[in-house]
């Protein structure tokens, strides 16, 4: 049976590739017309600074990279919720100052932000009108008909209601066909009439949703310009432009939530470009994180908002890849712990899960995103003991940003996580929050004293159950991306960043048996580092749905290379020198009557040797060796698309130095910590005077601007080439 | 007979304790293999009914042939004692037949492939799934003739056969099943992609014995087995007296397609010690049409768990452990249990009926749980030609109702009571098929009044665009799906064909070959869900809400003791209709059927459907139910 074996390996080998592509089928289709839109160009000053910037519910990151001579600069101030631009201006000054240079020296700023997320987790998204084709107002409400869970599921499932409520959905007499040929010319009178109703009832986005629309969307387009002429202040989200893809449910389901967190999105990025362009020039370009890794300008993130849904949590697994990348480790759980949520991921073989659609609480759009699993459990989550049952329990409540853990002095008076990390002196009262804040364990201790005296335990103890709670909420989540999709968490590496991942990393390591756990340099600023580096790439594509037998490889040609050049005119703008681009041609094929489709890879000059006949054997191989079979069913192209994308960026590390184990050097003072029910010896580290090869024997603390390290007792940290921290189990084979 | 299995290793498997984190490891990993199994299939398939409705189902089972992850339950260990020959690695097995398999598929559509899972010479687990093909030959398109007396008339019959020997595809076998099909290319693609989804779970079911060992992952499988059978033993405690009072519940199939009908299906159910025994013998005998189905009664008690324990622990991962629990009895012979070679292939009626039965049955004993009825079909709509190309072309599609009224709240409108059943999209149809769904909406009223509304059931408007033929397997036009607990019945089903000409038609819920021309367009209505509760309780804001969004009309809002005038609610006037009502309405029904007595039923058919009431049946051997 090896050769069964064989084949079995062979086809989730290019099953994974297969995901892969659909995956950057779907980023194509995020923004297929970026290349051709109108008023992208930029200018670019050229002196490579690169800023990334990350808003989290508690710290706003930021990592300034010089493209140059690869030097980072972080910083890290205090998040505003009310308005998250300030904060990052804040920061900005910030790394500004520390890094001796002027704002309008910075050219790129790549963000990511869960503005989009929270918009939809607290519901507190616009109020949004729909327009359907006659006949289709129900589309949301029939939606696919599905009901969750196996036989008898409807017994228990209650349907969430639609986002654009069915009061609010108003039908337009118009008709397309299947080929985009106008059946029902649209009735403008009627539809002008009907907008003036609803325009007026209090909705504050619109979206226009028409049947067959995919394949023309003139009609959507026509009824968004009468939106427009009635109310230009209302936002108006068509669906074609959002998700060109047919399946008329999908896609206004992921156009009406375009349309719910677009107000929100697009008041806080143009509030945002507008105080970047005041301080850094006209010139500055600001990217936005895409949920799925890739890079989005900030007016396709403002007209588009469904893709950032994931961009927070993107930026940590990009950061994440790339350091795994420079650490040589394929297989990686992330861990990225902050003040009120964790996020946590799986990158197996350098490459992150990703999923064909989004999903964010109840809501699921076909939007690619990076597969990320949230938690509501971190730094500030409140402990709380319930009269009744006297369990102690952890979260989800969180103090926040403000007023915070009762240790960061700010007036919070109940006991979270944080403090608890701080009761047991692993979060020393002189470790740096990020340089500015102080930390109290007088005020910590007073408010972990609230549990146990409830519990009528010592505070030590209160403090370590605190901890061992969050961390098994945590091992739940972990689970869920790891064991669940049938991962071994044995079989991989543990990566603790955020500002509270490095000291909860070496106890979840033990407990998922996933070793070693890693803290990488600047574990606070590391989803910055992954906004900073993620490569420049530009796309554009067109649907184009034709049988291989009715075109020739002349016309399949020439369309490729208008293709090239629209994909390219951005990049060159962006500043990427024409020697600098790679192209690549994508065409997407299948058999005539399936509904999945592959993407065959090829570069010009393959095409222009081989053309279509090279692209159809190579879809019948990879068709059977995926699948296991091929046809000899007629060929049906669906889409062709041209990528053209810059060359890697290479960061130099500066860390280059090698040295001994003894770490003595890197010591600051020694200190206790309570750990396994009892006080202990410890020794505080300075990270920055940490050198590759040094050896840290646990019980330990690590120090460094914006993070704090715990070594638990019977470990080891092991610093490697790159800087990292490796913590490993003492005894461990790799340990030595 | 029992199948010979040949193992190349003799070593038999000892039973270990695993601790509780492999198990949920090895539980997981099984879970999403299944889910894998399905991902593979959905992309791959051709035909509709599976690429976009998902009517296929996976299963792994262990080494005995008992389902740890899948839905529809074990069939395998009925295949392995009944198939006489060997089993032995490399093999997959292919049948359609329901008579050689003890109903394990239902009719001739599905096509079942088993493969026995082998790691280092022994066998370790089977991998299963069957696939509803969109035509498997016979006398009409789609292969669900609604007028065939016997079995030959609905397709080319596979008893259990090697499709696969040693790991070699028997292709003339393949292709004489390709031959007797008209949508050969479908087929074939579909048949792959379940080959496909079976090798997926091989290497799955395989690696996970590479990580835990042969002895550690069978033992896994034990346990997931017997911590259901644990969970079932204590639900069906809860939920079944023991004792001699037997509930009893029967409900109805319309008509058998030829004019004959209703149809009754009963069964009681009582308790003894800890075994649950459900006697179908009241049932009526098997039909002379194919709407009979014969029920295997391992399945039935699949359905049984699978329907309650979601009211506990809809996480568990369920499977077959609980099986000696149940006892099922249906006399052979009953249109349950009809002997070869009566028709099959429009068992769709019965098999969505045994639903509502089941939920009639269990709730009398716990009303607070009871559903209504809604789980009444599975409306078929079939369209076929040749175009003006000449090209032939065929449509299966299943449509949905609404969900009934729960205790958990409303029934949606116009969603699936199938597991992992999902629309066609009409963009779709538009693109492949000659057609245009000039319209796709909830039909106001529908759902039965109640404190939890029935979920309305789903107009679709099909304009054909190419001369042709349409089937219809549908139901519930006569009877209704009922109401519980003081909620009303919810709306029947209706079908009408408008002509080009302005004429209009009633057609039947079941019939063949209906010529359409382009431009002619039916409206498929279906059956709304029965209401939950009295609907004088439910908030007169929901109902305004519900008339707002255009779910409930001003003048169904009556219905319950609502009046709402120009969108508006009228306080005063709702409270004196419903005072008026309140006094009206006699003791509250635990059933609310629409009819009293099948006679007064068939009395106003004609008057309220349009079509004359089908005649009893007439069984031959009637003795055979008595």
């Amino acid at each position: 049976m090896a050769g069964t074996d064989d084949l079995i390996k062979h086809y989730e080998d290019r099953l994974a590739a297969f995901e892969e592509r659909l995956r950057r089928i779907e980023e194509s289709a995020g923004q297929p017309v970026a290349a051709t839109r109108p008023g992208l160009a930029r200018t670019r000053a050229g002196t490579g600074l690169r800023l990334g910037v990350d808003v989290g519910g508690t710290f706003t990151d930021l990592l300034l990279l010089d493209e140059r001579n690869g030097r980072t600069y972080t910083a890290k101030v205090p998040s505003t919720p009310q308005d998250s631009s300030v904060g990052v201006l804040n920061g900005i000054e910030k790394i500004c100052a520390s890094a001796g240079i002027a704002p309008s020296d910075i050219t790129e700023v790549m963000h990511g932000t869960t503005v989009a997320t929270n918009t939809v987790l607290t519901g507190s998204g616009a109020l949004v009108g729909l327009v359907t084709t006659k006949g289709y107002k129900d589309v949301l409400q029939i939606a696919r008909s599905y009901v969750p869970g196996g036989l008898g599921g409807w017994v228990i499932w209650n349907k969430t209601p639609p986002l654009a409520p069915l009061e609010l959905t108003i039908e337009a007499d118009e008709r397309m066909d299947a080929r985009g040929e106008v059946l029902v010319p649209l009735d403008e009178r009627a539809i002008r009439e009907r907008l003036k109703v609803l325009l007026e009832s209090g909705i504050e986005a619109l979206t226009i949703a028409l049947f067959n629309s995919y394949a023309n969307d003139a009609h959507e387009k026509r009824i968004a310009e009468i939106a427009r002429s009635i109310r230009p202040d209302i936002p108006v989200s068509t669906s074609a432009a959002i998700m060109p893809e047919m399946y008329e449910y999908e896609r206004t389901e992921t156009t009406v939530v375009n349309s719910y967190v677009r107000p929100v999105v697009s008041k806080y990025v143009s509030n945002l470009q507008g105080e970047l362009k005041r301080r850094m020039g006209n010139g500055v370009l600001l990217q936005i994180l895409r949920s799925d890794g890739g890079l989005s300008s900030a007016q396709a993130a403002m007209d588009q908002p469904v893709n950032l849904l994931m961009s927070g949590p993107a930026g940590g697994v990009s950061g994440a890849l790339w350091i795994a990348k420079q650490a040589a480790f394929d297989n990686l759980l992330t861990f990225d712990m902050g003040g009120t949520s964790t996020d946590v991921a799986l990158i197996e073989k350098s490459v992150a899960r990703t999923r064909r659609e989004t999903r964010v609480g109840d809501v699921t759009v076909r939007a690619p995103s990076i597969d990320v699993r949230t938690v509501g459990a971190g730094g500030g989550s409140i402990a709380y003991v319930p009269d009744l049952t006297k369990a102690l329990r952890v979260g989800p409540q969180s103090a926040g940003a403000d007023p915070g853990p009762a240790a960061y002095k700010k007036g919070g008076e109940e006991p979270t996580v944080t403090d608890a990390n701080v009761v047991l002196g692993y979060l020393p009262s002189d470790a740096r929050l990020g340089g500015d804040m102080e930390i109290s364990r007088d005020l910590a201790v007073k408010a972990v004293t609230k549990i146990s005296d409830a519990l009528s335990i010592s505070v030590e103890e209160a403090a370590e159950g605190i901890i061992r709670i969050v961390n098994e909420n945590m091992v739940g989540a972990l689970r869920l991306v790891s064991v669940e999709q049938g991962y071994d968490p044995r079989d991989f590496a543990l990566i603790g960043f955020g500002g509270a991942g490095p000291l909860h990393a070496n106890a979840l390591a033990r407990l998922m048996n996933s070793w070693p756990a890693i803290i990488p340099p600047g574990p606070g600023v590391l989803c910055a580092y992954g906004d900073a580096t993620t490569r420049l790439r530009n796309e554009a594509s067109q649907t184009y749905v034709t049988r291989v037998a009715a075109t020739t490889d002349a016309k399949i040609a020439d369309m490729l290379k208008d293709l090239e050049r629209s994909a390219a005119t951005d990049l060159t703008a962006e500043g990427v020198a024409g020697d600098e681009q790679e192209t690549l041609y994508q065409i997407d094929i299948r058999y005539h009557g399936q509904g999945m489709k592959l993407t065959v890879d090829v570069t010009p000059e393959d095409f222009a040797r081989d053309g279509l006949t090279g692209i159809t054997s190579r879809f019948d191989s990879e068709h059977e060796q995926l699948f296991t079979f091929a046809l000899d069913a007629e060929h049906e192209i669906v889409g062709l698309r041209a990528v053209v994308q810059g060359a890697e960026k290479q960061f130099i590390n500066s860390e280059t130095r090698h040295a001994g184990t003894d770490a003595s050097a890197a010591r600051v003072h020694a200190t206790r910590i309570f750990a396994d029910d009892e006080w202990r010896d410890a020794h505080v580290y300075d990270r920055s005077k940490l050198v590759p090869g040094n050896r840290i024997t646990g019980p330990a603390i690590v120090t460094e601007m914006d993070s704090t390290s715990l070594i638990l007792p019977g470990h080891v940290g092991i610093v490697d080439n790159v800087a990292n921290i490796l913590i490993w189990p003492e005894g461990h084979p790799k340990a030595q | 007979m029992t199948a010979k299995i040949i193992e190349a290793n003799p070593t038999p498997f000892s039973r270990v304790a695993v601790d509780p984190i492999t198990l949920d490891i090895v539980e997981n990993a099984l879970r999403n293999a299944r889910n894998e199994m399905d991902a593979v299939l959905f992309r791959t398939a051709m035909s509709p009914g599976i690429r976009e409705q998902h009517d296929a189902f996976p299963m792994i089972a262990n080494q005995e042939g008992k389902m740890v992850v899948g839905q529809f339950g074990s069939f395998l260990y009925g295949f392995i004692n009944g198939y006489d020959g060997e089993i032995e690695d490399g093999d997959i097995f292919i049948t359609n037949d329901p008579y050689s398999c003890n109903g394990a598929v239902s009719h001739l559509n599905d096509w079942l492939m088993m493969m026995p899972i082998f790691h280092e010479g022994r066998l370790v687990s089977w991998a299963a799934m069957f696939g509803h093909m969109t035509d498997v030959g016979g006398k009409v398109p789609g292969s669900l003739p609604t007028d065939a007396k016997m079995i030959y008339e609905e397709g080319l019959i596979v008893p259990p056969t090697k499709i696969y020997r040693q790991g070699g595809l028997q292709d003339e076998i393949l292709n004489i099943m390709l031959h007797n099909t008209r949508m050969p290319e479908w087929n074939k693609s579909d048949f792959f992609a379940i080959i496909a989804a079976l090798r997926l779970a091989e290497r799955r079911v395989r690696e996970n014995i590479e990580r835990f060992g042969p002895d550690t992952y069978i033992s896994a499988m034990w346990d997931m087995l017997d911590r259901n059978k644990q969970a079932m033993g204590a639900i069906i405690q809860m939920i079944i007296p023991e004792g001699d009072h037997k509930a009893y519940f029967e409900d109805w199939i319309d008509d058998d397609g030829m004019g004959n009908g209703p149809y009754k299906i009963a069964c009681t159910l009582h308790r003894e010690g800890q075994v649950a025994k459900f006697d179908f013998s009241a049932s009526d005998p098997q039909s002379y049409s194919s709407i009979n189905f014969l029920l295997n009664e391992e399945m039935f008690k699949m359905f049984f768990g699978a329907f309650t324990i979601n009211l506990f622990d809809p996480q568990i991962l369920f499977n077959d452990g609980f099986y000696d629990l149940i006892e099922v009895h249906i006399p052979e012979g009953s249109i349950l249990k009809p002997k070869k070679p009566a028709a099959l292939s429009c068992r769709t009626h019965m098999l969505g009926r045994i639903f509502d039965l089941m939920g009639g049955l269990l709730g009398q004993g716990a009303p607070e749980a009871l559903n209504a009825a809604g789980f009444s079909d599975s409306p078929h709509f079939m369209y076929s030609g040749f175009d003006r190309n000449g090209e032939w072309y065929q449509l299966f599609q299943i449509g949905f109702g609404g969900i009934p009224g729960r205790p958990a709240g409303d029934g949606p409108d116009g969603h699936s009571l199938w597991p992992a059943f999902t629309n066609v999209p009409n963009e779709f149809l538009e693109a492949y098929f000659p057609l245009r769904i000039r319209e796709y909406a909830t039909i106001p009223d529908s759902g039965g009044a109640g404190l939890h509304r029935g979920g309305n059931g789903i107009t679709i408007a099909y304009e054909m665009t190419e001369k042709g033929e349409i089937s219809i397997h549908d139901d519930r036009w006569l009877t209704y799906p009922w109401g519980v607990n003081g909620g009303e019945p919810g709306m029947r089903s209706t079908k009408r064909l408008k002509r080009t000409d302005g004429s209009e038609e009633n057609i039947p819920s079941k019939c063949d070959r209906i010529a359409v021309n382009p431009g002619d367009i039916l409206y498929f209505n279906t059956w709304g869900g029965g209401g939950w509760g009295d609907p004088l309780k439910r908030d007169a804001e929901l109902v305004l809400a519900d008339v707002k969004r255009g779910l409930v009309s001003e003048d169904g809002a009556k219905r319950y003791g609502v009046v709402v005038s120009r969108g508006n609610l009228d306080t005063r006037a709702t409270e004196s209709l419903r005072r008026q009502m309140a006094a009206k309405a006699g003791e509250g029904q635990l059933f609310n059927r629409g009819f009293e007595t099948i006679a007064e039923l068939k009395n106003r058919a004609r008057r309220e459907t349009g079509f004359e009431p089908p005649v009893d049946p007439v069984f031959h051997g009637a003795a055979a139910a008595e």
